[in-house]
């Protein structure tokens, strides 16, 4: 039976975990709490990443602004998403939590702003 | 001369979160002085997730993190002044700045809190040989030119150090295109955050080379490559283990440096472990109604310490304005024993601290399946075990008002590991 060792990203404690590829599904080991074995468990299933990058203002008080996914997003979309942020232009003013692309790179998660941005 | 119950030098995650707490605690006359353009301080440039988990049971990125506090700022109507700078703050606490808007200014503040943050060791400070071609930059100054300023830095990266820093930023170029092609760690373990090394590095296959250091630059007006070297146990380079690594950019993150100036200036006792002043369990420096709390005490690793203790700081500087203090009674100094690099606070005022107190450290060394043993003139109080301790990562243990009911006026509270 297939076994992945794992350090956990949930948070900084960085938990080292044990996942064992069981015909009823993974078994995670080594978590401290349900984040952890929720991370084991997507891990080697269906791997997934939050992309935070910036994209151009146009017309504000500066000239990127933060932005993120709104959830996470299949590992192998990561690199679509920040196509999709790098073609991006939005006009000032910003808001934080504006939603700037509803669906980034077909991956079906939002692309969301981190910060307000004003007008010049 | 302008009063001000509490002045905040710095209006990053430590000064936002001191000055809250302070108004939370009754003091409405708050001055927070801030240097850049706007609050946050280097949360806004730090754009990936992973900030507030303790506080906000989410994962924020810098900016959403900052706003949270900043929001909270405007709805309280702290005031504060953007694009000043403190140039001096006296034992007295008078607190001089500079800004465009009134020139030259002094307040005389009945307490003061210092949020200064840290800045990055440079390149001046590592003497590594070689030209000075363009493409050198420390790991935060080439995040702020990203994330901020929307340059692009490089195409083909070296990061020196594998702190927190160069970690995101190997993540960062690499997500924007650049190629990095490995970090090289002086050390035999990482200065960062294990999850960091995984999401930043093995996500991408950026190879890590601990033992490593770079012994030399090459390119006369832009950076074309750099010297990798393996280093024997006294982080001395080998002979024959050198390589040239191609590279358009070298990014440094090689060490933050609390930043301290106005504190010796002031005259406050510093501790040579942290590059930070002396503290109290209020964090009160030993010059009274000084307080200091986050980068510019110690470097953390995690905000949401910061801004915990920041928060303990406002607390104190409050209490500081409505009844005065300074310590008074038994003073237990704190005492960094076996394996444990430093401790913050130094000392704690049994005789007024609060029904306990955190005693934040760091250890020296990457340690495995230990106890971290708390005891005062040798006798344990409590002990805990621990699966791994890495020196990158900050640790904390709690002390109570009870463990301490019998210290004596020269006692010495040991924080120490055990095998």
């Amino acid at each position: 039976m297939e076994t992945r060792e794992l350090i956990c990203t949930g948070c900084p404690l960085g938990c080292p975990l044990t996942v064992t590829l069981e015909p009823g599904g993974p078994v995670v080991k080594g978590h401290t709490c349900p984040r952890g074995e929720a991370y084991g468990r997507s891990e080697v299933l269906d791997p997934r990443r939050t992309v935070t990058s910036t994209a151009a203002v146009i017309g504000g008080r500066q000239a990127r602004v933060p932005v993120k996914t709104a959830g996470a997003v299949p590992k192998d979309r990561i690199r679509d998403c920040m196509e999709a942020v790098r073609r991006l232009r939005v006009a000032a003013p910003v808001g934080l939590g504006d939603v700037l692309l509803p669906d980034c790179a077909g991956s079906g998660v939002a692309l969301v702003a981190t910060k307000t941005v004003e007008r010049t | 001369m302008r009063t001000t119950d509490i002045v905040i030098i710095g209006g990053g995650p430590a000064g936002l979160a001191a000055a809250l707490a302070a108004r939370e605690a009754g003091v409405s006359d708050l001055l927070i002085l801030e240097r850049g353009n706007e609050l946050g301080g280097i949360l806004n440039q730090c754009i990936h997730s992973g900030f507030g988990l303790h506080t906000f049971r989410e994962e924020l990125t810098g900016p959403e993190y900052a706003a949270r506090y900043m929001d909270r700022v405007l709805a309280e109507n702290i005031p504060f002044r953007l694009g000043a700078m403190a140039v001096r703050v006296t034992a007295d606490r008078r607190v001089t700045y500079i800004s465009r808007e009134e020139g030259l200014e002094t307040v005389q503040a009945r307490a003061v809190v210092l949020a200064m943050g840290c800045r990055e060791r440079p390149r001046g400070a590592l003497s590594i040989p070689g030209s000075r071609p363009a493409g050198i930059y420390t790991a935060g100054a080439a995040q702020r030119l990203m994330n901020i300023d929307g340059y692009r830095v490089g195409r083909e990266a070296v990061i020196l150090g594998s702190g927190d820093i160069g970690l995101i930023m190997a993540r960062r170029l690499t997500l924007e295109g650049a190629r990095v092609k490995l970090v090289a760690e002086l050390m035999p373990y990482s200065g960062g955050l294990k999850r960091n090394i995984v999401q930043c590095l093995d996500d991408f296959g950026i190879p890590l080379k601990l033992s490593h250091t770079v012994v030399d630059i090459h390119g006369r007006d832009r950076v074309e490559a750099v010297t990798v070297a393996a280093v024997d146990g006294q982080r001395r380079p080998i002979p024959g283990t050198e390589e040239r690594v191609p590279c358009d950019t070298l990014l440094l993150s090689v060490g933050l440096l609390p930043e301290n100036e106005l504190t010796r200036e002031a005259g406050a006792a510093m501790c040579a472990a942290t590059g930070g002043p002396v503290v109290s369990d209020r964090l009160e420096t030993d010059l009274p109604g000084i307080f200091a709390c986050g980068n510019v005490l110690h470097v953390h690793d995690l905000v949401d310490y910061v801004s915990q203790e920041a928060a303990l700081a406002g607390e104190s500087a409050a209490a500081f304005v409505r009844s005065g203090g300074g310590e008074t009674g038994r003073r237990v100094r704190v005492a960094a024993g076996n394996g444990v690099r430093y401790t913050v606070p130094q000392f704690i005022g049994v005789d007024r601290m609060a029904e306990a107190a955190v005693v934040r450290f760091r250890v020296t060394d990457v340690f495995r399946d230990v106890c971290v043993r708390l005891s005062l003139d040798g006798r344990e109080l409590t002990r805990r075990k621990k699966r791994a301790l890495a020196p990158g990562e900050m640790e904390q243990m709690t002390v109570t008002r009870s463990d301490l009911a019998e210290a004596r006026a020269d006692s010495v509270l040991t924080v120490e590991l055990e095998a």
